[in-house]
């Protein structure tokens, strides 16, 4: 059997605070996660929960207080591991001297790519990333959504089998969003595996094999986000019109969410017929019914919104 | 793996074009054009002299300030701009990136000395001098100009690894200025009679580097004879200060997290 494309183990990071006395503050509290070859595999959290710290740790920018990582067989500590990863970091800022033709070139002579090559690779990069045009336009003259396709072609230019990608989304317009997502499916296509942050849930929900959530720097779950959410309790959504002048009993009237002439009326499962019972007796015309299910988004919400004073991490003795 | 640093070092040296650093020389031509014309009005058998040590301190001067301000923010600026994150996520050691700037800011002063060295050149032709033999120690000079901005660039760089741009730019000077005086200052310390001061002055002498031994500006002028040793010398001696800098700056950057 073929070794994981990331095996995270144990992995903690503490950032020392403090002159006098000496502190820590815990960003990464002992994570431990795999994540199987060709997944996209969506890493959750609100700001601060640690989602960064984890990517930065992979790509060996910070070191690990305790625990390790491996990517396809390869520590975090290997410099040939660097050669499985491609690598697009939160809010990318690249040398705004240089045109995206050459910085590209840049990064691939790092790569140690030849000269024939490098230009047909480039050249294939900036039209798949739609910047063929603005190619030789310097950086500075970019706006962010160009920038962060930029950060894309640059991430997957040396064609690595994991893709670690943070916060690819953020603010990018519905456009750039898309064209981000048609991506991160074309990658897996490929057989790679897609690594990304985001607190974008519905990207998630729409591209994760498995999703991850993060919150004060500890694992809160992980799974499909049809299994995260699928522990819910389900409630049923009943969308129906009443006759013209016709008002609700007490009892309905209460509950119900008026939408121009329509109703909604979101009632347990176990009291769907019975409800549907009495508005047949009031004649009304029953449009749909539909399961409520929760989204990631409710699950998110439940895991953070209690106390978002710990989803910054922890102070903890320092080692 | 070893031609990594070679992509860095181009792309320093293209930043800096890039930013207008070389804008410089035409200050520098500027300079050199004013003295010519004035010294060939004013002074009388002297113009190669007033020309050659104005051009020289010139050379070194501008070096100077390029290589300290430029090297404390070659770390720093990448630190602090993130532009270093996806670089250091590719097959690269960070040894190999701390090379590479070096040998680009080391390339743009040998570039920019190059350029002032014709400047200086045409500056003595204007005036009507022939060259004479003894116009090969002004290259010596140069020479010891380049090696002195190379320490000094590799010094800003150690300090850029693991303090602020202001702190660095701060003990880079004082170790220059304290340099340009080690020997006044362990002849102060063999005059003393106390005996702490002497061990200081003393070990400061062997510890900072000795900047004094590569200014022969004054020789160059008056072509006075610059013994070869001193160019061996000179030339092990910022060597093997370069090569002790960069692998404690490379010690210190590889331990430091990125955050």
């Amino acid at each position: 059997m073929s070794a994981p494309a990331i095996e995270i183990l144990g992995l903690t990071k503490d950032y020392p605070i403090g002159f006098w006395p000496k502190r820590a503050r815990r960003s990464l509290d002992a994570l431990t996660l795999e994540v199987e070859e060709g997944e996209i595999f969506g890493f959750l959290g609100p700001n601060g929960a640690g989602k960064t710290t984890t990517l930065k740790l992979l790509t060996g920018l910070i070191f690990p207080t305790s625990g390790t990582a491996r990517v396809r067989g390869r520590s975090i500590d290997d410099i040939e591991m660097h050669r499985e990863i491609g690598y697009l970091p939160e809010q990318p800022y690249f040398y705004d001297y240089l045109t995206a033709r050459e910085l590209l070139d840049y990064y691939a002579r790092v790569s140690h790519y030849s000269s024939g090559d490098r230009r047909e690779r480039v050249s294939r990069l900036l039209e798949r990333v739609g910047l063929s045009s603005a190619a030789d336009v310097q950086l500075r003259k970019y706006s962010k959504g160009m920038l962060q396709r930029v950060g894309i072609a640059q991430a997957i230019l040396a064609e690595p089998q994991v893709v670690l990608l943070d916060e690819p989304m953020s603010g990018l317009d519905p456009v750039g969003r898309y064209e981000v997502r048609d991506i991160i499916l074309e990658l897996q296509k490929q057989g790679r595996t897609v690594f990304f942050s985001t607190h974008i849930l519905s990207d998630a929900e729409m591209l994760c094999d498995r999703v991850a959530v993060l919150v004060g720097g500890k694992l809160q779950g992980v799974g499909a986000p049809s299994e995260i959410v699928s522990l819910e309790v389900h409630a049923m959504d009943i969308l129906f019109e009443l006759r013209p002048g016709q008002d609700l009993p007490p009892g309905l009237r209460e509950n119900v969410t008026r939408i121009g002439g329509r109703c909604r009326l979101e009632v347990p499962e176990t009291e769907l017929y019975p409800t549907l019972d009495k508005l047949r007796g009031l004649q009304a015309r029953i449009l749909s019914v539909s399961p409520v299910r929760p989204t990631l988004e409710d699950y998110f919400l439940r895991l953070v919104g209690s106390d978002r004073a710990v989803s910054r991490g922890v102070e903890v003795p320092f080692r | 793996m070893s031609a990594a640093p070679v992509p860095v070092a181009l792309n320093t040296f293209r930043e800096a074009v890039r930013d207008r650093v070389l804008y410089n020389l035409i200050f520098f031509a500027l300079l050199m054009m004013g003295a010519a014309i004035l010294v060939g009005q004013i002074s009388i058998g002297i113009d190669r002299l007033v020309i050659l040590n104005l051009g020289l301190s010139a050379i070194s001067i501008i070096g100077l300030v390029m290589a300290v301000f430029i090297g404390v923010g070659l770390v720093s600026k990448e630190m602090e701009k993130r532009t270093l994150y996806s670089l250091l996520a590719r097959p690269i050691r960070r040894w190999q990136f701390l090379l590479g700037k070096y040998a680009g800011l080391v390339l743009t002063l040998a570039v920019n000395t190059l350029f002032m060295t014709l400047g200086l050149a045409a500056a003595l032709f204007y005036v009507g001098r022939p060259f004479v033999r003894s116009d090969g120690l002004v290259l010596v000079a140069v020479y010891f100009i380049l090696l002195e901005l190379a320490l000094v660039t590799a010094l800003a760089l150690f300090f850029s690894c693991f303090s602020s741009p202001m702190l660095s730019t701060l003990f880079t000077l004082g170790i220059y200025l304290t340099g340009c005086f080690a020997s006044d200052i362990r002849t102060f310390g063999e005059f003393t009679k106390n005996p702490a001061i002497k061990t200081f002055t003393r070990v400061l002498y062997y510890l900072v580097p000795n900047f004094h031994n590569f200014n022969v500006i004054a020789a160059a002028a008056h072509g006075s004879r610059i013994p070869l040793s001193l160019v061996g010398n000179n030339t092990l001696y910022a060597t093997f200060y370069v090569a002790l800098l960069l692998v404690s700056a490379s010690a210190v950057f590889s331990a430091r997290n990125l955050k």
